[in-house]
């Protein structure tokens, strides 16, 4: 138990994956990731994450590309020889069997005798806190407990990578969040390298040391989840993770660090070219998350009308309809007293730094 | 047909709207099931002396009860050759797309469409003297005499394997289409191979179907008269032919009748195996 094979590194390598039909399921993903660290796959459903995992699992042959583990490719391995440990959306759990003999199940197919196994499966058991289960059946458990199973036995075959599909999606908020904590509280304990499918971005936010946002099977940005949510690269991962006002204007003038844009509600503020290079006389279009605008008394910003005001608890969200007929929402915390908003009135709007607003190319 | 539950809740209207069926079925099914009963329970053809002379004669009749335990054997055999050449058939179909999926679905209900008797001559056809199996061999050399397979055994249970394939195919694929394909994948993630998979995972979760497809089959076998007489010829004899010989050419009514009651307490015998085997393992229901 001493050295168990956990904290492997993974390398997906330029996987591209083509459906019989021809149509690309993912293309061209490069993902390095460190023995030990907690990724986040983050997407809408039909990015091609799961077929992404499929293939990291050995469940699907990718068309092009390697996946390494450590030092080995695996690609010639099939799924059972990959020592790749999954928690599936539904958790899967053999449904005749009790919870201790789904635990030791894959012990078993290793050849382990029966005194180690069932050793192993009271430290498992201990591990998620269901020591006294043992003897039931996945039915008589609930949600949160069939997951805690799903975990010990996909740990039990000491996993060099572990994977998991969409794992929290199927439980109820309070639940969630507790299994949340549960699982970042195991994998820290096992050191296992970690892979989560989600299309939670607060999961992937929280969870994970570096969040992978895909889309249409590319890989839009790999990085920390400050980088995916300050810094994004594209103007999808801005507008996918967190919410944002995407404003339309021309670029004034730019070079490699700020960029000086006309929005088209009327005033000239300095952004961040976010995703390379911007032409003077380009159409760009700037994000701005909506707490990171605020009202100003000057006459700097942009002018707007108030609309509704939604009292959030911790926030305020305001709806301000700027001169060019689009709305923007500003979100403020509730820091004692706050200015109350008139409906109606006339106010000027000024991104906070010129760093949080993001300019990326128009697209057509 | 009980009495009426105290309470008016839905199972109450459930039993009125059965009252047309259970009185069909107490006509024509019960009524004439005690009339056999009551037949079985006399000593002469005529039926003017009560006893238990019928039974004793057929249980202490080595002729008899060779019968029934050929009979009963040809269910097993039947029933065995179905199950090991159904069960790839309905693990195939879960396993095709859509289009394949039609294709073998028609050719499971293929011997459904046809009447038992065609289907059983297109077998004498096959399996006699001069018959494909015969001819095809013969002019490969493979065989220099026509091998018997008509009027034995083997050409009996080929055939009505054959012709009770649906009734074990059907409730496979039910079963099988019902096990989440997400168990086979977690399974193989753990480290097993196919065979412990199936072993471990698809077979005991498949058990209702087996268990349903075993009986519904073993059933049908046993009693398949048309199928038994015609392939089996005057050769092989088994329940229903026998009953039939001393009901219609003996006349001997009360003997008869014994006859169709042994069998069906044997039947109900093999079937409630089937089904407590079926309690027993903890995939009933599990899936």
């Amino acid at each position: 138990m001493a050295d168990a094979p956990s904290g492997r590194s993974l390398v997906v390598d330029a996987v591209t994956h083509r459906y019989p039909s021809g149509a690309l399921a993912v293309e061209n993903i490069n993902l390095d990731i460190k023995g030990g660290e907690i990724i986040a796959l983050l997407g809408p459903s039909g990015c091609g994450k799961t077929t992404l995992l499929r293939i990291i699992a050995g469940f699907i042959a990718q068309t092009q590309g390697r996946i390494i583990i450590g030092d080995d490719i695996v690609d010639a391995l099939p799924p059972n020889k990959r020592a790749v440990g999954i928690v599936f959306q539904n958790y899967a759990l053999f449904p005749h069997l009790s919870i201790s003999e789904n635990v030791a199940y894959g012990l078993a197919a290793r050849g382990i005798d029966k005194a180690a196994r069932q050793r192993e499966v009271q430290r498992l058991l201990e591990l998620v806190q269901l020591p006294t289960m043992a003897e039931r059946l996945p039915r008589q458990l609930s949600g949160g407990q069939q997951q805690r199973v799903a975990l010990a036995r996909a740990l039990a075959i000491k996993p060099s990578i572990l994977l998991l599909d969409e794992p929290f999606a199927a439980l109820d908020k309070n639940l969630r969040l507790d299994m949340q904590i549960e699982v970042k509280r195991l994998q820290r304990v096992s050191g296992i390298t970690t892979l989560i499918v989600t299309h939670d971005q607060e999961e992937a936010l929280s969870m994970a040391d570096r969040v992978a946002v895909l889309s249409h099977g590319k890989l839009e940005q790999f990085g920390s989840p400050s980088d995916v949510y300050d810094r994004p690269q594209t103007l999808f991962v801005n507008t996918f993770v967190g919410s944002t006002n995407r404003m339309p204007g021309v670029v004034v003038s730019a070079d490699r660090t700020a960029a000086k844009v006309r929005l088209d509600a009327g005033a000239e503020i300095i952004a961040r070219p976010a995703g390379g290079a911007l032409s003077e006389g380009g159409r760009v279009t700037v994000c701005i998350r909506p707490e990171h605008l605020q009202f100003v008394g000057d006459e700097t910003g942009f002018a707007g009308v108030v609309g509704m005001s939604l009292p959030l608890g911790a926030t305020v969200v305001h709806e301000v309809t700027t001169a060019d007929g689009s709305g923007v929402k500003v979100s403020q915390a509730r820091i004692g007293e706050t200015r109350a908003l008139e409906n109606g009135a006339a106010v000027r709007l000024a991104p906070l730094a010129p760093s949080l607003a993001n300019a990326f190319p128009a697209t057509l | 047909m009980g009495a009426a539950p105290a309470s008016r809740d839905v199972t109450s209207y459930g039993m009125g709207l059965a009252a047309p069926l259970a009185l069909f079925f107490l006509l024509f099914f019960v009524a004439p099931l005690l009339q056999l009963l009551w037949l079985s329970l006399h000593n002469d053809t005529a039926g003017l002396q009560w006893g238990l002379g019928q039974y004793l004669h057929f249980l202490t009749d080595p002729f008899s009860l060779g019968v029934l335990g050929s009979t009963l054997l040809l269910g097993a055999e039947v029933t065995a050759v179905c199950l090991v050449l159904g069960f790839p058939i309905a693990w195939l179909y879960q396993r095709v797309g859509p289009k394949l999926q039609t294709i073998i679905i028609l050719i499971v209900l293929l011997p459904l469409l046809t009447s038992v008797v065609v289907r059983t001559f297109a077998w004498i056809v096959i399996l006699g003297r001069q018959g494909i199996i015969n001819a095809t061999l013969q002019s490969l050399g493979i065989i220099d005499t026509p091998l018997k397979l008509l009027y034995t055994q083997f050409g009996v249970v080929i055939a009505l394997a054959q012709v009770q394939m649906p009734l074990m195919t059907l409730p496979l694929i039910t079963a099988l289409g019902r096990i989440d394909p997400n168990l086979d994948d977690a399974s193989c993630s753990l480290g097993a191979g196919s065979w412990r998979t199936f072993f471990r995972i698809v077979l005991p979760l498949s058990l209702p179907g087996i268990i349903a497809g075993c009986t519904l089959t073993y059933a049908a076998a046993i009693t398949a008269f048309i199928t038994q007489s015609l392939v089996g010829g005057g050769q092989m004899l088994f329940m229903p032919m026998y009953l039939y010989q001393q009901a219609s050419t003996l006349q001997n009514w009360p003997f008869a009748a014994a006859i169709s009651i042994i069998f069906l307490l044997a039947v109900l015998a093999v079937v409630s195996v089937f089904t407590t085997l079926g309690r027993m393992s903890r995939g009933y229901g599990g899936a």
